[in-house]
Formats: C-alpha cells, structure tokens, sequence
C-alpha cells in the first residue's frame, strides 16, 4: 500500500505521527508474540494430550504458583512500559508549540469551513505551510462532528459552544485526507476534505490571493462547498432540490402557498430556511448559515443565479 | 395450615428447604432492588453535583425559589411515615394484627399528605412558569416579589433536575401508596402473623429508602 | 407424594400453550428465552448481512445512506440490548444455574417469569421505532444528534429503559439463587466456575443497569421536554451523556464476556477432563474483572474533550484488566496440559474462542494505548475490535455452550459431523470478515460510513464475502439443531462425561422438579480423579451419579425427599 506506508498504517504525514507509528508497532509486536505462545501451546496441548482410552481419567496437575505468578507480574511490567511510552506520546499531541500558526474550523452538517487569520476562508480544501505548526481550533454549528486525518495521526471531536483542537506539522507537500468520524446524520459519509500542504511561499501566495476581492459569483461557488451534501447544481434531486436553474421559477411549500424565486427568495432561503419549505422536502437545512458574512450572501445568492 | 407435601408451613413455596431459607432468599432480594433504587439516584445526584459546581451561584439563587417550609414540612411527614412502618412490623413481630393495620393506614395517609404538599409545590410553580427546561418563563409578581429575576443562566437546567428528582422520588411515593394499599388488603384477610411478614418486612425497607432519599433531596434542593 | 412417572420431564409433563406461556418453571423460562433470543439473533445478523452487501462497493450497492444509517443502528440495538446481554445469562444461565447450585428453582420464579415478559414488552417497543420515526446514529445514541431527529429515539429509549429492567431483575435473582439455595456440601469452592462467572456478571447488572436507566430517561426527557442537561443549544453538556452513557456501557460488556468466560471454564474442564488449572484464580479473576469493569469507562472517549487527566487514569486502569483476563486465558491453555482433550463439538467452539477472544482481546489494550487510540478511535479498528470480543467471543462461547448444553435441553443429539462443519465455517467465515476490518481501521477507514474512498474496496469486499461465509455456518447449525428434534438420537444421561449436577444428578432432559432428592455434593466440579468410577466403561456415562465421592459411599439422601403433588 501507499508509497512508505504498510499493509497497517498509511504513510506517516508528520514526525509525530512516526512516533505514534512505532508504539503501534511495539504494541503490536508484542501482543503477536504474546498471542503466538498462547495458540502453539494450545495447539500442541490439543494434539498431544488428545484422548486415547475413553477411560482415561488424567491426575491433577500440581500448581505452580510460580508461573502463576510470572504470567501477572510480566504482563503488569509490560502494560507499565505501554502506558508510559502512550501517555508521553499522546502529551506530545495534546500540546501544540505556542507559535503554531492558527486556523479556525467550523463544522456544520456536512461540511467544513476553515477560517484564516488573514480574512481568508477555504472549505474543501485546509492550505496549510509545509514544516510550520499549525493548530485548528475547532467548533462545531450544530451536532457533534469529529476532525481526523489519518496520516497525521489526529482526531478530536468537535462540540457545539465549545472549542476542541488538535495541532499538526506536515512535514512534505502534498495531499491529505480530512475525514468527519463522529456521527453527524445523512451525510457523515461525505463530511471529507483535504488538507493541501504547500511550501511556505506558496502558502503565502495563496492566503495573498484569497484575501483579494473576487467576483461574487466566484466567492459563491467557493463558499457553495457548504451546501454540496444536499444541493446538487446538475438537476438532480438530493436531500434538498436541485439548485440548478431555479431561478425566475415559481416554487410551491408545504403549507401550500407558492413564490417565485428571486433574489430576496433565494437570500431567505439561506439565511431563514424554515420560513417556507419546499413540498416534498423535509425541513432538514441547518439554520446556521444565517451566520454567513454578507459578502458571502450575496456571492451565494449570485453564484445560484448564474446556475443553469 | 402446613403443606401436606413438604411438611412445611403453607407460606413456603415448594423450591425452598425452609421457612428461613425462603425468608433469607427474600430479604436478599429486596436489598438488592434496593441497591439497584440507589444507583438509579446516584445517577441524578452526578448530574446535580455537576451543574452545581459548574454554576455555584445560579444554584444558590435558584434554591430560593423553593418553597423550605413546604419541603421541610413534607420531610416530617415522611419521617412519621417511616416511624409508623417500623411500628407496623414491630406489632406484627408480636402478633398484634390490629396495630399492624393502623400503622399501615397511617403510613398511607402521610404518604398521601406528602403527595399533596408537592402538588401544591408544582402548581405554585407552574403559575409562575417555573418549568422544566426549554419551557422555562419565570413571569409574575407575587408578595412583592418578581419571578423575571429567576431568569438567570441555567436556571432551566436548575429546574429540570428539580422536576426530574422530586418527579422521580414522587413516582416512588406512589408506588409505595400502592405498595401499602395491597398489603392492608392482605393484612385485613389475616395473611401476616408473627411466623410470617416478609412482604410488610420489605415493603418498609422500601419505604425507609423512598425515605432517606428524601432527607438528601431536601437540603440539596431546597436549602443550600 | 409423587416421583414423576418415568419418561416424564419438564418438556411433557405438561402441554398447551398455556402450560409454557405462564410457567414458572426455570427450564421452559430458558427455552423460551431461546427462542426470543435466537429471534433477535437472527434479525440482527440479518440487517447485518444488508450492511456488508451495501458496503461491497463504494457509492450506493442496495440502499441509500438513510437506509443504511438505519440498519446498523438497528443492528447494533438489536444484537446488544436484544440478544448479547440476555443470550448467556437468561437464556443458559435460567436453564443450567438453578440445576447446577442443586436448586429445584431460582430463588423467585414469578419474577423470572416477569423478566421474560418485560424483555419481551421492551423488545417490542423498541423495534417499534421501525415504524415510529426514523433513528439513526448508532447504538450510542450520543446527544445532541441523537434528540434532533424523528420520535423514533423516543421508542428505542424505552424499549431499552424497560429491557434494563429485565436485565436488572434476572442479575437480582440469579444473586439470591446462589447465595441462597445452594444444595448441602456446595461450597463456594466447588461451585462451577459457570456459576461464578454468573454471579459475578449479576453483579455488574445489578449495580450498572439503573444508570443506563436513568441515562436513557433524561435522554428521553431532552427529547420530550427539552429539559437542556445534554444539549449544548440548550445550556447542556454532550460530553455528560458520554460520560453516563459509558458508565454503564462498559461494565455492559463485561456483562456480556464474563458468562462466556463460564461457558469456556466449564467446555475446558469437560472436554479435558481434568480440573481447571487455577480455579481459584479464575473465580476470582471474574470478580476483579467485574469491579475493575466500573473504572475504565472514559476510554471511549479520549478525543471526546475529557480532561487529560481522566483520560490518562483511564488508560492505565483500562491495561490492567488485561491482566485478570490473561490469567483466565492462561489457565484455559493449562487445563488442555497433561489432560485427556477429546475434540467435540462444543470443545472446538472452546478451542476458537481463545484464538478469536485473544484477538480480541489484544486489539483492545492497543485502543486503550492513549496515543493508538487517537489514531484508530471510531475507525473499522475499533469495529474489528468489538465483533471479535462479542461475535468472536461471547457469540462463539455461546454456540458452544448451546452445542454442550443441546442434548440436556431436549434429549436429542445433533449431527456432530455437520456440527464440526459448521464450526468450521463459521470460524473461516468470521475471521475473513472481520480480519480485514483491522487493516481498514487502521489505514483510516472511519466507521458509521455508508460511502467510503475507492482505496478501501478491496478489503471491504472480502469482508463481505466473508459474512457469507458465516451465515452459512450460522445457518446450518440452525438447520442441523432444528433437525435434531425430528432426526436426532436420544441423547445418553451424560454424554460428554462432565461432572456438574446437571449431568450426574438429573434425567435427560431434566425432571420438572430437576431433582427428586436434593443432591449432597461431596466434590468439585472438575474432581475427575475423584469420579475415575463414572468412566470404567469409556466416555459417555449413563447411570445418574448418586454415590456420592466415589469411594463407595452409600448414597446421601438430604432431610427434604417431598415435592407437592400436581
Ligand atoms: C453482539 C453484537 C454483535 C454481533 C453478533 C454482530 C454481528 C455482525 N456484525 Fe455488527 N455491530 C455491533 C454488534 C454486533 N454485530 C455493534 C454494537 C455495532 C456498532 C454499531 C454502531 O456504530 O453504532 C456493529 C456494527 C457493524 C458494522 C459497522 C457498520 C458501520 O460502522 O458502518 C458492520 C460492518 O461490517 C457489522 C457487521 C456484522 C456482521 C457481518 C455480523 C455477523 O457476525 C452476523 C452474523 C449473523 C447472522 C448471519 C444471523 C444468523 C442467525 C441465525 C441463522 C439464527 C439461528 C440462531 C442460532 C444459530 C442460534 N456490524
Ligand atoms: C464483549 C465485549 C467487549 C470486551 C470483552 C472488551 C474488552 C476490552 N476492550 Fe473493548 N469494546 C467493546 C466491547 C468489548 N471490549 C465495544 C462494543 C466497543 C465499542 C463501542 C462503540 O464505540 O460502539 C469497545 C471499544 C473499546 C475501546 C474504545 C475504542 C474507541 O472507541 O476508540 C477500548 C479502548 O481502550 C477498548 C478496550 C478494551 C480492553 C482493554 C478490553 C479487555 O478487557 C481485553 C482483555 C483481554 C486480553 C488482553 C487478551 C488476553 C490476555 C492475555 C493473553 C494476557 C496477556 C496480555 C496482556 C496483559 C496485555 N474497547
Ligand atoms: C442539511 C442539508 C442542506 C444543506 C447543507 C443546505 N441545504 Fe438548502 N435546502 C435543504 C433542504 C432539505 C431544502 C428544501 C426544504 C426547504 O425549503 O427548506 C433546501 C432548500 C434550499 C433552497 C430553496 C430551494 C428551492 O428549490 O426552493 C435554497 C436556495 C437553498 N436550500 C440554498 C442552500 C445553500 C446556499 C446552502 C449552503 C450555504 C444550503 N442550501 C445548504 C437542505 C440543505
Ligand atoms: Cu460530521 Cu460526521
Ligand atoms: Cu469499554
């Protein structure tokens, strides 16, 4: 499997990650060992004392209280070596340097927002500077969510009115997978990104280029990343209407009243989905994007209307 | 009055040895439940130690709005409760079934008595909006007094673990009622003599638990 | 005063629904369970088998992602609440307890009776929510996602709130039995080790299950009332629901392991016939394993936003229940050494059950390894970890105490060649199912996911075909144990030779009253060297063993010889 990874462990992406991957492997070896005694004895025991008179009756066995003992005072010595060699470990994760460069995350069913120092945001993809510490402060818009990256090594859960963070520091560019590994609904599946580690310039390159004012339809189509679990913009019905070509139609809501999509609907839609509800949906759309910015509002509201 | 069967008096079932051996089985088995009464509780004092600690002072303010006469009140009237159970075992331990009855009735009627002090509670809190959680409105003037300064933070939370701690130990009260209903019943058809009154036996062992849990309830809630 | 007439047992002693529906009886108590159980069993595994199916490929294969959330969900509850924790101990436990401590009953019969209505009523309402709303989100009902979706949650609760009493009930009873009623001689030193392990998981649902109770009820409450303690919009705390949820979860799984412990205690002991190498140690072992089970609880949470603190106390503690469980394990092997190991049936779910439970076994330490952790947490690691702890262990130990248990049951005995099949592929069929769930976990497949990256197919569809496997053993011991009844030889008083009571002082199957006179024990449950005369003529021994030590005593009759009529 991947390039340096094994058969177990995909390719440690930081130098952290390394350390976690050799008490894996210590652990692991161990118990192998441990269990490889435990089923040759077995399997010898099995063959060799197999019954041959069916009136055998075997005497006791004297016991010895001193392999009694060994096998709890060994096993006690080794889980002592583990839990010390973890617990310095996971110190280690648990503590980002002071100087880590910050980003702030924000889950929302199903979907991620990353939140730059620098007024830039990004949404499938989390750009982070290559041999940098970074820290993701975290929180979450509605249910529990859980923020891993498996060649990283990190995870931590993200909770609503609270900030979680876990700390990283990528040591090769590349590409790497985000995964939400708390149960979040429908779409917990699909609650991916990618962290894209660039070097130092291009990192800086990138936050320059983000900051600068883009046409709202292009913003929007950034921004409409958040909405992608539920909205496809190809016609195709999802757990919301399809947003392709909506716009100028006249749309009928459950409680039977209609209207015609224009801007105002459009912006309603997003910041109040409650107020009216499309027939043959279910009032599901999360009310936290009402925490958008307004540039963001109407970049979305722009991008929807450029939908054919 | 013995089994023709097992030579044993007719109270004992088939599967035990003895009197005493059917007896043991069934104070073992109460205790137990007892036990299990217990965690269930524990549960709920976690969850009040744990807002507690969190919000000191919401908890402080909010223990105000209980009413400490009523509390206090019905924590005598369980207290009597628990007296006239132990009576009652005690005269029936001598074979006085008539004692065993009074005493029985008594404890119905003050556990009947606390149920109404509670209901007069809740009301009394309901009318000022005082509900558990989402639905909590604090609103009203009474005595001099605006219910509008009770809505602090958490104070929803206060009231839900109020609610949901008398609410439970309620639900106790009354199974117990029910509990002393059924064994005046048997009392009344002369079922208990001093060979025989396991149930009335762990029916007050019940009772001194649905008891004790109280004496916690009242200062936690009501007092500090 | 009446002997039942020979040929008359609990099964025929009396007919019509009625007579089962309202028994008091222990042992139709436990074939009713069985049935239940089974049922459970069944359902679950085959909402199971839609999982794997759909996880055959990415992208959708039979079902949409609601769909599939639903059904392992559903899965989950089912096997847990429905089947795993009653399976041993109400199904078994009710069956072979009462005859083993040389009881005419459990201590309270009506109760018992109770027990089984109430699991049945809790598992009926919470299947309920098939149709009352939909319920997602895993067995773990974690808050806040587990109140903002459909009333659905509100019937799961129940239904498991009201299984909990049940549970609670038969841990209470099965306490008093052994306590109480043990026959004259049986010392707590010769109790089987079945016994003990009983006793000791009654415990564990005796002092765990009322916190589920009240988890479940405030769960139910946030629902119903919003009353704002999990939900953090409200003011609430989900990590709390975690940290109650856990709190009885855990001890739940040693609720679930520790009657499978008895059942291989007792397999060893038979099948090499030879005592049980440290029998103390292994007594006692379930009792540390019961206590130890109450401290460990956070470990499930150790990228929840617990303190550090707790979670590294609950690490450290999580490694040393290792250490009873290994003495367990040890002692198992041990039994085999210089004994006379016959290769039945039952011995070689036994044989299984240490390989798969070791597995299992191991991978958990590596999940309690703080920093292992973080990486494998909600992964197919963690997924791998728990089916070969409670499929590989509990379910396997369970198939073979129902395969040693089947002749005493219903007097028939199975197709052992079928049998030996079946045991065959059910430990291929597991192993390639879950295995490659190990590798998945730990390359960084996250669990509850219905669509997955490309990269992961491969394992993922052997995992499938795996499950196959497995069903087809499952299926063919239902098919060859459902035979028996109509096929099958009578089976001998005591075919595989073991010395409980259940087999050396009870007709097969059992007397309604199970005994005529209440049995005086002289020795151990494993004291072979003791009972060299039941062998003189080979394996299977056919006379009840109603003399006593061995040494030619006459036979002890106990004060109490009477039984009421009917
Ligand atoms: C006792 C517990 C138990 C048992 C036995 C099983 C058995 C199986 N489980 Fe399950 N499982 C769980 C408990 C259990 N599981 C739990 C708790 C979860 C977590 C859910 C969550 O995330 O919340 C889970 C999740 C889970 C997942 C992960 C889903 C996800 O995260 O997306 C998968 C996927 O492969 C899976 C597969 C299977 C399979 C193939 C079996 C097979 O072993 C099933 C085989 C059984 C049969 C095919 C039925 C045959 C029965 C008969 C024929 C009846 C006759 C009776 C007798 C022989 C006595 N299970
Ligand atoms: C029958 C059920 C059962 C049993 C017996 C166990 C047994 C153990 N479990 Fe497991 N576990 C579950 C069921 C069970 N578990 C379930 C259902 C979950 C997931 C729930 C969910 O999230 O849905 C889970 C999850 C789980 C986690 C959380 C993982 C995560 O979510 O991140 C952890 C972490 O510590 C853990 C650890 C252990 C340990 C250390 C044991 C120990 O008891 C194992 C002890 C046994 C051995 C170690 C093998 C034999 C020993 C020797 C041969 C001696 C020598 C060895 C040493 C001393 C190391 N389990
Ligand atoms: C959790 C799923 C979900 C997400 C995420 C989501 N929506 Fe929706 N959306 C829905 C559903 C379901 C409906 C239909 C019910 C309703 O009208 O509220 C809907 C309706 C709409 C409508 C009205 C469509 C019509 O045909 O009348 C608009 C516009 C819309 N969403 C825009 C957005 C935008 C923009 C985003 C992202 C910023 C977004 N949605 C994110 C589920 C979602
Ligand atoms: Cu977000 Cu799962
Ligand atoms: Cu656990």
């Amino acid at each position: 499997m991947g390039d340096n990874g094994s058969v177990w462990l995909p390719d440690p992406g930081t130098a952290l990650a390394g350390e976690v991957d050799s008490l894996f492997w210590f652990v692991f070896w161990t118990s192998t060992v441990m269990f490889a005694m435990v089923v040759l004895a077995k399997v010898y025991f099995m063959v060799k004392y197999k019954r041959k008179d069916d009136r055998d009756v075997p005497a006791p066995v004297e016991e010895s209280k001193i392999l009694e003992a060994a096998w709890i005072v060994v096993p006690t010595i080794l889980v002592l070596i583990v839990f010390t060699w973890g617990f310095d470990v996971f110190v280690k994760l648990s503590s980002a340097p002071p100087d880590a460069y910050q980003i702030n995350v924000r889950a929302q069913q199903w979907s991620w927002e990353f939140a730059y120092d620098e007024g830039a945001t990004s949404y499938t993809e989390l750009y982070v500077p290559v041999g940098r510490p970074v820290k993701l402060n975290m929180t979450s818009a509605d249910v529990l969510h859980s923020f891993y990256i498996p060649s990283f090594r990190v995870k931590h859960d993200v909770i609503p009115n609270r900030y979680t963070s876990v700390w990283f520091q990528a040591e090769e560019a590349g590409e790497y997978n985000i995964h939400c590994t708390e149960y979040c609904g429908t779409q917990h599946s699909g609650m991916n990104a990618k962290v894209v580690a660039v070097s130092e310039e291009d990192f800086a390159a990138w936050i320059a280029e983000q900051s600068q004012d883009l046409p709202p339809a292009v913003l929007g189509q950034q921004v409409f990343a958040q909405c992608q679990a539920c909205h496809s913009i190809d016609g195709t019905p999802g757990i919301g209407p399809s947003l392709a070509g909506i716009y100028g139609e006249e749309h009928e809501f459950t409680d039977g009243s209609t209207a015609v999509v224009d801007d105002d609907y459009l912006l309603e839609s997003i910041i109040n989905p409650m107020a009216k509800i499309r027939k043959g949906y279910q009032p599901v759309m999360p009310a936290g994007f009402s925490a958008l910015s307004q540039k963001q509002l109407d970049g979305l509201v722009a991008y929807i209307k450029s939908l054919e | 009055m013995a089994n023709p069967h097992t030579n044993q008096p007719a109270h004992v079932k088939h599967y035990f040895v003895s009197s005493e051996q059917q007896f043991d089985a069934a104070k073992m088995g109460m205790w137990l439940f007892l036990v299990t009464e217990i965690l269930l509780f524990s549960g709920m004092f976690v969850a009040y130690t744990i807002y507690r600690s969190w919000h000191p002072e919401t908890w402080a303010a909010l223990s105000t709005a209980l009413d400490w006469k009523l509390g206090g009140l019905n924590t005598i009237v369980l207290l009597a409760s628990s007296f006239t159970v132990a009576m009652g075992i005690n005269q029936i331990q001598r074979g006085n079934q008539k004692g065993l009855l009074i005493n029985l009735v008594l404890t119905f009627v003050f556990a009947g008595m606390f149920l109404v002090v509670k209901y007069f509670e809740y009301s009394a809190k309901f009318e000022h909006g005082l509900f558990p959680g989402a639905a909590f409105d604090p609103h009203g003037v009474s005595h001099g007094f605006d219910y509008a300064t009770y809505n602090v933070p958490y104070g929803p939370q206060f009231f839900s673990i109020y609610f949901v701690m008398t609410g439970i130990h309620g639900f106790h009260v009354l199974v117990g009622m029910g509990l002393f209903a059924w064994i005046t019943v048997k009392a009344l058809k002369g079922r208990f003599s001093a060979e025989y009154y396991t149930p009335v036996e762990n029916a007050g062992l019940y009772w001194h638990l649905v008891d004790i849990i109280w004496i916690f309830l009242f200062p936690l809630l009501y007092l500090i | 005063m009446s002997h039942s007439a020979p040929g008359l047992n609990y099964l025929n002693h009396a007919k019509g629904f009625k007579s089962w529906a309202l028994s008091l009886d222990h042992k139709r108590i436990g074939v009713m369970y069985m049935v239940a159980v089974s049922l459970a069993f069944l359902a679950g595994g085959i909402l199971a088998l839609l999982v794997r199916l759909e996880l055959l490929g990415p992208g959708e294969t039979i079902m949409g992602p609601d769909a599939y959330n639903q059904s392992f969900t559903l899965h989950a509850v089912l096997m847990i609440f429905a089947f795993i924790i009653p399976a041993i101990p109400a199904v078994m436990g009710n069956f072979v307890l009462p005859i083993q401590v040389g009881a005419k009953d459990v201590a309270f019969p009506r109760l018992n009776l109770a027990s089984f209505y109430i699991y049945l009523i809790g598992a009926a309402i919470a299947m309920t929510a098939l149709v009352n709303g939909r319920i997602d989100g895993g067995w773990t009902f974690y808050a806040p996602y587990s109140t903002s979706i459909g009333n659905g949650i509100l019937w799961v609760t129940s239904g498991v709130f009201v299984m909990g009493f049940s549970s609670i009930l038969t841990g209470l009873n099965f306490i008093v039995t052994v306590h109480k009623m043990r026959a004259p001689g049986l010392t707590w030193n010769r109790l089987p080790l079945f016994i003990w392990s009983i006793y000791a998981t009654s415990i564990v649902q005796v002092l765990a299950t009322p916190v589920i109770g009240i988890t479940v009820l405030l769960l139910f409450l946030e629902k119903a009332l919003s009353i704002g303690i999990f939900d953090p919009a409200l003011g609430g705390d989900p990590v709390l629901f975690q940290h109650f949820f856990w709190f009885y979860s855990h001890p739940a799984v040693y609720i679930m392991i520790l009657p499978a412990f008895g059942v291989i205690s007792d397999l060893m002991g038979t099948f090499s016939r030879h005592q049980v190498s440290g029998y103390k140690f292994v007594a006692l072992s379930s009792v540390a394993i019961a206590f130890l089970g109450f401290l460990v609880w956070g470990h499930h949470m150790f990228v929840s936003g617990q303190s550090a603190v707790s979670s590294i106390v609950f690490s450290l503690i999580t490694y040393l229940i290792g250490i009873p469980t290994g003495v367990k394990v040890i002692n198992w092997v041990q039994t085999m050494y210089k004994g006379s190991v016959q290769l039945k049936s039952p011995m070689l779910y036994a044989i299984m059950f240490l390989f798969t439970f070791s597995i299992g076994g191991f991978t958990g330490i590596m999940l309690g390894v703080l920093a292992i952790d973080v990486h494998l947490h909600d992964t197919y690691f963690v997924v791998a970890h728990f089916h070969y702890v409670m499929m590989g262990g509990n379910v396997i130990a369970a198939l073979g105490g129902l395969h040693y248990w089947w002749p005493k049951f219903f007097g028939k005995m199975y197709n052992e060649t079928l049998a030996k099949i079946a045991a065959i592929l059910v430990f291929t069929g597991f192993n390639v199912t879950f295995f490659p769930q190990f590798i998945l976990g730990a390359q960084g497949m996250p669990r509850r996911y219905y669509d997955y990256l490309p990269q992961y197919e491969g394992l993922h569809a052997l995992s499938t075909y795996g499950s196959w496997i497995l069903a087809a053993g499952l299926f063919l011991i239902a098919g060859y144990l459902i035979a028996s009844f109509f096929t099958g030889k009578k089976a001998g008083l005591n075919p595989w030779g073991a010395l409980t009571l259940e087999w050396t002082h009870t007709t097969t199957p059992p007397d309604h009253h199970n005994f005529h006179d209440t049995p005086v024990v002289t020795r151990g449950a494993y004291d072979y060297h003791l009972a060299g005369h039941l062998f003189q003529n080979g394996g299977e021994v056919t006379e009840l063993d109603l003399g006593g030590d061995g040494a030619g005593a006459a036979p002890e009759v106990a004060p109490l010889s009477h039984e009421p009529a009917h």
